[in-house]
């Protein structure tokens, strides 16, 4: 990341993805749904009630008998809880409540979820991690181990920690999650993306998570 | 109403250069990209940002800048005045479609 980029997101009155995290803090506290319920009318205040929670998502839902996400999670909660309808995947809303939630835990390291239930579909995500995939039959692991830190025409190649989720990307010129992310991986090496809240990607993200352990959550990032 | 990031120090000393900065929520679509159906896409943009402090006995213009189809979304300003006194800035911005933000913000000087 260029110095530019990092002052960007270092300086909250500059990082543009602090507008999101307004968007969901007026979220967080507007009811909404057939119970008439907000986020706050049971967690109480996000910043107490949410700090760390980014930190180790995925989650495995026993219920749901999946893992999920952080995404995954706000709308569970909004269709059992507020009885509303679930938002739409890379919504400016279901983005705003996410960050808002992922800021709670900025400053802290990514713990990895003990749940024994996560740890096989931990390891299907590390086997998709290494898998070729696509028409230019590349695996995640040839970039972002093998060749991190050299650059793929003009830009270099990132080693793959999901630190910063929701980020704000210039190129996107908004706010995007790690799902938006992994599908413009998966379409760059030309192999049929997943659908939003698929599970082969919430697998991936939960590998992703367990290798960046330790490293400091820092939503909302900024990035190229 | 868009969102707004409005930034400026707290308590500056009188006569003392301040760096303000302001952020506001805007797609700043440029008239030129096609959209996701192949047909261009209207402009929408931010025309004209503008800056005016009020010390409670006149009103002086800080900045004015138009804006151009070449600038990022949610544009970010930064500019510097010398914070003569206390008083109210207040930042407008207008743009295509009737758009149009004003947002006020108390200077105190120490």
């Amino acid at each position: 990341m260029s110095p530019s980029t990092q002052a960007m997101q270092k300086d909250d009155s500059q990082n543009p993805a602090m507008l999101w995290v307004q968007d969901g803090e007026a979220l967080w506290n507007r009811a909404v749904g057939k119970s008439e319920k907000s986020c706050a009318g049971c967690h109480g205040a996000a910043p107490a009630a949410m700090r760390g929670v980014a930190a180790r998502y995925p989650a495995y839902d026993a219920a749901a008998q999946r893992p999920v996400n952080l995404a995954g999670r706000i709308n569970l909660c909004r269709t059992r809880h507020q009885q509303a309808e679930p938002l739409a995947a890379e919504s400016q809303e279901l983005l705003g409540i996410e960050a808002y939630v992922a800021f709670q835990s900025r400053g802290l390291p990514i713990v990895v979820a003990t749940d024994p239930a996560l740890a096989p579909l931990r390891e299907r995500g590390r086997k998709f991690y290494q898998q070729r995939i696509g028409q230019l039959d590349l695996a995640c692991a040839q970039c972002h181990d093998d060749n991190a830190g050299k650059r793929l025409g003009g830009s270099v190649i990132p080693q793959a920690h999901p630190t910063g989720y929701p980020i704000y990307r210039l190129e996107w010129q908004g706010m995007g999650s790690l799902q938006r992310r992994l599908r413009n991986c998966l379409t760059g090496v030309r192999a049929e993306s997943f659908p939003f809240g698929a599970q082969e990607l919430v697998e991936l993200e939960l590998y992703l998570f367990a290798r960046a352990a330790g490293m400091l959550i820092e939503t909302p990032a900024v990035r190229p | 109403m868009a969102r707004t990031l409005i930034n400026l120090p707290q308590a500056p000393r009188r006569g003392e250069l301040i760096e303000i900065r302001a952020l506001i929520q805007h797609p700043m679509e440029t008239g030129y990209r096609p959209g996701a159906d192949g047909k261009v896409l209207p402009r929408d943009i931010v025309r004209r940002f503008s800056c005016r402090f009020n010390d409670g006995a006149a009103s002086e213009l800080v900045i004015s800048a138009d804006l151009f189809p070449a600038i990022a979304a949610n544009p970010y300003l930064a500019f510097h005045m010398v914070a003569t006194g206390s008083g109210m800035l207040t930042f407008t911005w207008e743009g295509d479609n009737g758009f149009t933000q004003t947002e006020t913000v108390a200077l105190k000087v120490a």
